[in-house]
């Protein structure tokens, strides 16, 4: 299995998010930003840092890479899709997600260990998880706080939409402790703490953060195909 | 050149720790009668020919501002 792992101008986890998707057993494909082929990837992973500068909104003109075109209307097609931090407010801003992040409450970067709880199993990335599993990887950023309109919180509560919560003290205001939510149909996902720095004791509090990236090659293995993919072959 | 000038501001029900964090600043100063300071940003847009407000808005809406958090103006500079 492909896992692209997309570089901005300004990404700083690219390398440790294709690091984890080595470590799972995936071939991590390196993805730039001004290239709007896929390179026949099977997953994407949208990094942590500050593309662009966070100018203006963070994420806000990232949205309009070449690439994130392509990303768009394969994750239409099924391609899941992981965005982490940086890459959690791309997704928002590209309308991929529901909601919007915001500066954190107190307004001080905040960088530590978090304990959180995966609420939903029922993603590509969080297959390999049971629900209500807790696990703690690393969070830092300075707008992570998760904002949206209370009935869209509600919406996002009903239909299991909320996929990882914070436990014990939330790090950055986020309404509801969220800390990752997905779409609709459950192949894309935000999430705000950093699984890409947790697969190692060497250098992370655990290796949980592992399971996202070995949830979504099991997905794979079972033969949950992007839909591209599958148009693609029958196209041939 | 004719100046189109946008005014986002986070919409009213979304915290605005930074207009918080002066609004608790001002008593240092001798100010205790503000009740509350919000934060936005100001856009000038500078045309090279006729102000184009139709397109302003549209820069406003797909950039500049996020209409899930943010209402913008938009206003041609006289």
């Amino acid at each position: 299995m492909k896992i692209g792992v997309v570089t901005f101008p300004g990404s700083l986890d690219d390398g440790d998010a294709a690091r984890a998707a080595r470590y799972a057993g995936a071939e991590a494909v390196r993805l730039w930003h001004a290239d709007p082929d896929l390179h026949g990837v099977d997953a994407v992973v949208l990094p942590g840092g500050f593309s662009y500068g966070d100018y203006l909104r963070c994420g806000a003109i990232a949205r309009f890479a070449p690439v994130m075109e392509s990303i768009a209307k394969a994750a239409g097609d099924g391609l899941p899709v992981l965005g982490i931090c940086n890459g959690f407010q791309i997704l928002c801003e590209a309308h991929l997600l529901p909601g919007a992040l915001t500066r954190n409450q107190h307004l001080h970067f905040r960088n530590r260990d978090q304990r959180i709880r995966i609420e939903t199993a029922q993603t590509a990335w969080t297959g390999d998880f049971s629900d209500g599993q807790e696990i703690v990887i690393p969070v830092k950023n300075g707008e992570g706080c998760y904002v949206g309109s209370p009935e869209l919180l509600d919406q996002l509560e009903a239909n299991g939409q909320v996929v990882a919560r914070y436990v014990g003290e939330n790090p950055n205001g986020s309404m509801r402790d969220i800390a990752a939510v997905r779409n609709e149909a459950g192949n894309v996902v935000g999430i705000m703490p950093h699984p890409e720095h947790a697969i190692d004791l060497l250098t992370g509090p655990s290796v949980e953060g592992l399971g996202f990236f070995t949830s979504v090659l099991k997905g794979f293995a079972a033969g949950a195909q992007p839909a591209a993919q599958i148009a693609q072959e029958v196209g041939e | 050149m004719a100046r189109v000038v946008v005014d986002v501001m986070l919409k009213p029900e979304i915290l605005d720790p930074q207009g918080q964090a002066v609004a608790n600043a001002l008593p240092r100063l001798g100010v205790d009668d503000v009740a509350s300071v919000r934060i936005g940003r100001r856009v000038e847009i500078d045309f090279s020919g006729e102000a184009d407000l139709d397109r302003a808005k549209e820069i406003a809406d797909k950039l500049l501002a996020n209409p899930v958090i943010e209402d913008y103006t938009v206003r041609v500079e006289q």
